[in-house]
C-alpha cells in the first residue's frame, strides 16, 4: 500500500469537440504522484496543464470529454466511478485551489460561512457553530492576525492575498489527501507570492498532503516541487526530479524554455527565444509537436511520435535524440 | 517653488541629455460619495515623485500592483489628472498643454498598453489601426499612409498578407507587435511600455523583448519600461526605479540597485523572486501583511508599516531621496539605508 502511488494517471486523452473541429487538448498524459510529494506541471498557455488538473477531478465540461486513459487515486479508478461517488471525493479527498481567488469565492456570503459550509457538506455531524469555530482555527493556523474579524468579512473587503489564504483554508480544512493548486500565486505580487508559497509548504507538511502544483513560472516550481513534468501542446515531453529537469534538461523544448527566462541572462546579448508559435491542437498527435520550432528536428520526428525514453533514474524525455542511449519506457512501467 | 531645492537637487539637475524630467509629481483621485458627491477621501496614487530620464536610456520602473507605476506612465502621456508638480519633456513643461502643443506631445510620447487583447479595436484592420495616427497627425496622406504602415509592419516581423486582417486573428505576441508598429510609425522620442509582456508566455516574451531592444537602438528611442517582473526589468533597463505606495524609494543604475540595494523594500522585493536553481535554498525576507492602501496614507515613510528595520522616527518623518551607496546616481529614500 505504501509503495503504490497516491495518484496514477495513465495515457489520459481529453478532446474538445468544437465547431472548428476536434481540439486534441490532452494526448498521452501519464504521471504518478507519490504520497507527501509535490509534483509540478509546467508549460505555457494552452499546453493542457489546467485541463489535466480538471480531468483528475472529472470537471471537464462539455464540449470537452475524457476519451480514454485511467486515473487511479488510492487504488480506485476515478473514471469508473459514478457522479455521486465522485462528489464524495471532490473537496474531501482531493481539493483544488484556483488561480483567481476573488472569482472562486462567492461575493455575497461572508468568507467564514463559506469555509464552514465546506466543512458541513463533508461532515454532516457538524453544526454551524462548531464548523465556524473550526474555520477560525484554520485561519489562525494560516497565520492570519485576527481570524474572528476576517470570517465576518465579504470577499470584496479582502485583498487578493487574503482571499487566497481564505481559499487555502477552505481547501485544506477537510484535510484532503491530494491538493491541486492551479497557478495559486499567478495573480499575486511577488512579496505576497512568497508568503503564500511558504504557507502552502508549511501546511502540507503539517497535514501530510500531496500536491499537484500547476504553474507557468519555473522559479515557483524550482522552489516548491520535488518532481516536475513539462507539458507542450497537450503532450508530456519531460519528467524527472526538479534538480534533474532544471539543471540538466533533456528535451529541446525544456532547454529552450529555461533559456528564455531573462532572470540570469546577459543584458548585452539577445535573449534566446524559441522560434515560431505554439501549434494548433486541431490535428491528432501523430508526430512530435515541437518539430517546427526544434533546432534538432530530424526527418523521423515529422513522421513518428517519440516515446518517453527513460534516461537515468526517474528522468524521462520524449525525444528521438535519446533513441540510442535511453531505454524505452513502457506504458505499464 | 514650493519644494526644498536642495532636497531634490541631485535628481532634478538637468543636462542636455535629459529627455524627461518629472518634478514632485502628485496624482490624487478624490473618492466621492452620496448624491451630493461629498469628498470622503483621497487616493494618493502618485505622491511626490521625482524622475529624470536621459535620451537613449531604458528606465525600468518596478513595484507591486497599486504602487502607482501605471498612473505615472499615464500622467506623462496626459491620461491621468495631475494634482501638482511638473513634467518637463525636452525642457518644455507638458502639464496642462492644449491645442497643437498637446498634439505634438501626444505624437512624441507613445504608450504601449499591457493587454494587447483590449488595446486593439476588434473591428478595424491592422492597416487602419497602425495608420490612424499618421492620418490624425497629418504626417502622410493617401497611399503614403499604406506605404509607411507596410514598412513599419515589415520591421516588426509582418508581411503584406497581414495588413488587411483583423486584430482578433492574431496571437498575443503578434498583437503586441501591432501595437508597437502603431506607436513607432509616428516616430516618437519616448515610448512608455506598461507591462508589455506580462500577458504573454515566456517564449513569446523573449521574442518581444529582443524586438524592443533592436528597435530602441534602431530608432534611437528612450523607454520608460514599467513592469512588476524584476527579471525582465534587469535584462532590459540601464537604470531602474523602485516604487512603493506612490513614492520612488530607490533609483540608480540597474547594477547598483540589484547588487547593493539600499532600501529595505528593494531587498525584500529582490529576495522574494523565486530562484530557478533548485539547489539555492530560498531564504527570502517574508513581509508581514499586505501593502497599505494609498487612500490617505499616514505621514512618515510609506514602507514603515511593513519594514523589518522600522524605527520610531520612520513613522513621523518622511525620508527624502538622497544619494546612498558608492555611486553618485544611486539614490534611496530611507533614514537607515544598508551600507
Amino acid at each position: 500500500m505504501t509503495t503504490e502511488p497516491l495518484l496514477n494517471v495513465q495515457d489520459l486523452k481529453v478532446h474538445f469537440h468544437t465547431l472548428r473541429g476536434v481540439v486534441h487538448a490532452l494526448e498521452r498524459v501519464s504521471f504518478s504522484l507519490n504520497r507527501q510529494e509535490t509534483l509540478g506541471l509546467a508549460g505555457e498557455t494552452g499546453c493542457g496543464k489546467s485541463v489535466t488538473a480538471r480531468a483528475v477531478l472529472r470537471l471537464i465540461d462539455p464540449p470537452g470529454r475524457i476519451i480514454s486513459g485511467s486515473i487511479f487515486f488510492e487504488g480506485q479508478n476515478l473514471l469508473a466511478l459514478n457522479e455521486a461517488a465522485m462528489r464524495g471525493i471532490r473537496g474531501s479527498k482531493i481539493s483544488m485551489i484556483m488561480q483567481e481567488p476573488k472569482m472562486s469565492l462567492n461575493p455575497v456570503i461572508r468568507v467564514g460561512e463559506q469555509i464552514a459550509e465546506t466543512l458541513i457538506i463533508h461532515d454532516r455531524s457538524l453544526n454551524r457553530k462548531s464548523a465556524k469555530k473550526l474555520a477560525i482555527d484554520m485561519l489562525a493556523q494560516l497565520g492570519i492576525a485576527d481570524p474572528t474579524r476576517i470570517v465576518r468579512r465579504y470577499p470584496h473587503e479582502l485583498s487578493g492575498g487574503m482571499c487566497q489564504r481564505v481559499m487555502i483554508a477552505m481547501m485544506l480544512v477537510t484535510r484532503p489527501h491530494l491538493l491541486i493548486a492551479d497557478e495559486p500565486t499567478s495573480a499575486l505580487d511577488v512579496t505576497i507570492q512568497a508568503q503564500i508559497l511558504e504557507l502552502i509548504q508549511k501546511l502540507i507538511r503539517e497535514i501530510k498532503t500531496s500536491v499537484l502544483m500547476i504553474t507557468h513560472d519555473l522559479g515557483v516550481m524550482a522552489e516548491t516541487c520535488d518532481r516536475v513534468a513539462i507539458m507542450y501542446a497537450g503532450d508530456m515531453v519531460e519528467m524527472g526530479t526538479v534538480r534533474g529537469v532544471l539543471k540538466d534538461p533533456q528535451h529541446p523544448y525544456t532547454q529552450g524554455l529555461l533559456q528564455t527566462v531573462p532572470d540570469k541572462a546577459n543584458p548585452n546579448q539577445p535573449l534566446f527565444s524559441i522560434k515560431g508559435n505554439v501549434p494548433s491542437l486541431l490535428e491528432p498527435l501523430t508526430n512530435c509537436r515541437f518539430v517546427p520550432r526544434c533546432e534538432y528536428a530530424m526527418d523521423r520526428c515529422r513522421h513518428e511520435l517519440p516515446p518517453l525514453y527513460r534516461l537515468n533514474g526517474d528522468h524521462q524525455a520524449a525525444c528521438f535524440l535519446h533513441d540510442s542511449h535511453g531505454t524505452l519506457l513502457k506504458i505499464d512501467d | 517653488m514650493k519644494y526644498d531645492d536642495r532636497r531634490y537637487s541631485i535628481i532634478i539637475t538637468p543636462s542636455e541629455k535629459t529627455l524627461l524630467r518629472v518634478v514632485d509629481l502628485h496624482v490624487h483621485f478624490p473618492i466621492r460619495e452620496g448624491i451630493l458627491m461629498h469628498h470622503r477621501a483621497t487616493v494618493k496614487a502618485v505622491n511626490g515623485l521625482n524622475l529624470l530620464l536621459n535620451r537613449g536610456d531604458v528606465f525600468g520602473l518596478v513595484g507591486e500592483s497599486g504602487c502607482g507605476k501605471t498612473t505615472l506612465g499615464r500622467a506623462v502621456v496626459g491620461l491621468a489628472p495631475i494634482t501638482d508638480g511638473e513634467i518637463f519633456f525636452n525642457d518644455q513643461n507638458i502639464v496642462g498643454l492644449s491645442g497643437r502643443a498637446a498634439y505634438e506631445r501626444a505624437r512624441s510620447i507613445q504608450l504601449i498598453f499591457q493587454d494587447p487583447y483590449s488595446s486593439l479595436h476588434p473591428r478595424k484592420t491592422v492597416c487602419d489601426l497602425v495608420g490612424v495616427g499618421l492620418k490624425l497627425h497629418g504626417l502622410a496622406q493617401g497611399y503614403q499612409i499604406d506605404e509607411m504602415v507596410l514598412a513599419m509592419l515589415k520591421r516588426v516581423g509582418f508581411s503584406l498578407e497581414h495588413m488587411y486582417r483583423y486584430a482578433h486573428e492574431f496571437s498575443g505576441g503578434q498583437r503586441q507587435r501591432i501595437a508597437l508598429a502603431r506607436a513607432l510609425v509616428l516616430r516618437p522620442q519616448l515610448l512608455i511600455l506598461d507591462e508589455p509582456t506580462s500577458a504573454l508566455d515566456v517564449s513569446v516574451q523573449a521574442q518581444i523583448l529582443n524586438l524592443l531592444k533592436e528597435l530602441q537602438r534602431e530608432f534611437n528611442l528612450t523607454y520608460l519600461f514599467i513592469s512588476h517582473d524584476l527579471g525582465v526589468v534587469r535584462y532590459m533597463s540601464s537604470r531602474i526605479g523602485v516604487m512603493y505606495l506612490g513614492n520612488m524609494v530607490e533609483t540608480g543604475l540597474t547594477h547598483d540597485v540589484f547588487q547593493q540595494s539600499q532600501h529595505p523594500y528593494t531587498r525584500v522585493l529582490l529576495s522574494s523572486l523565486p530562484s530557478l536553481d533548485p539547489d539555492t535554498p530560498h531564504h527570502g525576507i517574508l513581509l508581514e501583511g499586505d501593502p497599505p492602501t494609498p487612500i490617505d496614507p499616514p505621514p512618515g515613510c510609506p514602507f514603515a508599516s511593513r519594514c523589518p528595520e522600522v524605527k520610531d522616527c520612520c513613522r513621523i518623518d518622511k525620508p527624502a531621496l538622497k544619494q546612498r551607496g558608492n555611486s553618485a546616481t544611486h539614490l534611496a529614500a530611507c533614514h537607515f539605508p544598508y551600507l
